[in-house]
């Protein structure tokens, strides 16, 4: 805004003033040269088995042609039960996730209750609807509450699925073909963990937007199991192991430390 | 209602081209906001605007329309009535009012949206300039 004065306070939340200068701006740089968001052109799937969920999900964040991040943790933390796996504009992502996962945890501590996917998934799905898809996330859920496993994906205008395996991101037509040939129901848990590994591997093998290391989260009645990095991709690039240059001489020199002075604060704790 | 404050509530409606201009009397305010320019009114804005501005407006609409197609006319009404009286309970304008009572009524005390995070007017960059402020509120600009 260029004015020095303003005649009412602004109002909250997003602000669309920028939004002429922007169109003006793109026609400047016609041949599509505009910076381009972070994304994580991903593989992410989810598998439901006999004691809960399993999520998986590739970790390379790609923003234009260049890999921005090599480690990128692409399942987020919603409550103690559910997770999320996030795939689009990596910002919008981790926002939506983490703003998710705040009201989950204001639900519970007012109701005492613990959170059921349902729910998330409600408030997902009206977020995303209310901004008609600018806000570019696709997300799996998944999580293990008092009526079950389950496993939802909301897509970025707000459509929900529920199935009991999914597969989202730019390489999601791979790893659905491994997850259509070879998904049962009421798997165990190594059958399930080796079906989200072989699909995300799909994903990374036949999708250039997907790569590195896989990670993988068991989701049971017991406990939350976040593995990551489940595998580690074959073609790293630490040429140089730790121990490849030779240690000539070592000198080591204590610090000498003395106390000047020493002040005690007494806690007012009511 | 004084009539004289009435263009300040006026302000919250997005420009249309040709139809009431931003100034007093219906002419164009050159010194504030610069000459006129339909351009500038046709230009697409963000297609999230105007939804985005009348978000809180239709929501309370449809809540209050089903509420009463369940419930009667009562329910809607009295709660309209606590919404108005909540409402009031205002700082002066370049001032920021907690609206905790309304907050409270509508449900947004239990809940974190993008309102909260971005863009929050206590910690807005801009100061408004007490007695312009006052001013403009009370229509007397």
């Amino acid at each position: 805004m260029a004015l020095s004065n303003v005649l009412e306070t602004p109002l909250p939340g997003f602000n669309f003033d920028n939004a002429a200068r922007n169109a003006a701006l793109e026609g400047l740089y016609d041949g599509g040269q505009t910076p381009k968001p972070m994304k994580t052109g991903t593989t992410i799937a989810g598998v439901v088995f006999k004691d809960g969920v399993v999520l998986g999900a590739d970790t390379r964040a790609t923003s234009g042609e260049v890999v921005a991040d090599k480690m990128c943790s692409k399942i987020h933390y919603i409550a103690p039960n559910i997770y999320c796996c996030g795939a689009g504009t990596a910002a919008d992502t981790e926002k939506t996730t983490e703003l998710l996962s705040s009201n989950l945890t204001i639900f519970s501590q007012t109701s005492g209750r613990n959170p059921r996917l349902v729910m998330a998934v409600n408030i997902l799905q009206d977020m995303l609807y209310r901004y008609h898809g600018q806000i570019g996330a696709s997300l799996i859920l998944g999580g293990v509450d008092c009526t079950g496993n389950h496993l939802y994906t909301v897509g970025p205008y707000g459509s929900v699925n529920k199935m009991p395996y999914l597969a989202m991101g730019s390489g999601d037509l791979a790893a659905l073909g491994i997850l259509e040939d070879r998904y049962q129901q009421d798997m165990e848990l190594d059958t399930a963990k080796e079906l989200v590994r072989v699909a995300i591997h799909a994903g990374i093998m036949n999708d250039l937007a997907s790569g590195n290391n896989i990670d993988i989260c068991v989701i049971t009645r017991e406990g939350v199991d976040y593995i990551r990095p489940y595998q580690e991709s074959e073609y790293k690039d630490s040429r140089y192991r730790p121990g490849t240059t030779p240690v000539l001489t070592k000198k080591v020199v204590p610090l000498k430390l003395e106390v000047v002075q020493e002040s005690v604060q007494q806690m007012e704790t009511i | 209602m004084n009539t004289r404050g009435l263009r300040s509530q006026l302000k919250d409606s997005v420009p249309v081209a040709g139809l009431c201009p931003q100034g007093a009397y219906g002419v164009q305010d050159s010194l504030r906001s610069g000459f006129t320019s339909v351009k500038n009114e046709l230009l697409p804005s963000h297609p999230l605007e105007l939804s985005e501005k009348n978000f809180m407006l239709n929501q309370d609409k449809m809540n209050f329309s089903s509420l009463r197609n369940i419930q009667g006319l009562h329910a809607p009404l009295k709660l309209q009535m606590e919404y108005r009286a909540a409402r009031q309970i205002q700082r002066l304008p370049f001032l920021q009012s907690s609206n905790l009572a309304l907050d409270t009524l509508r449900g947004n005390d239990e809940s974190i949206g993008f309102e909260d995070i971005l863009n929050d007017p206590t910690q807005s960059e801009m100061m408004g300039e007490p007695h312009m402020m006052v001013e403009y509120k009370l229509g007397l600009m």
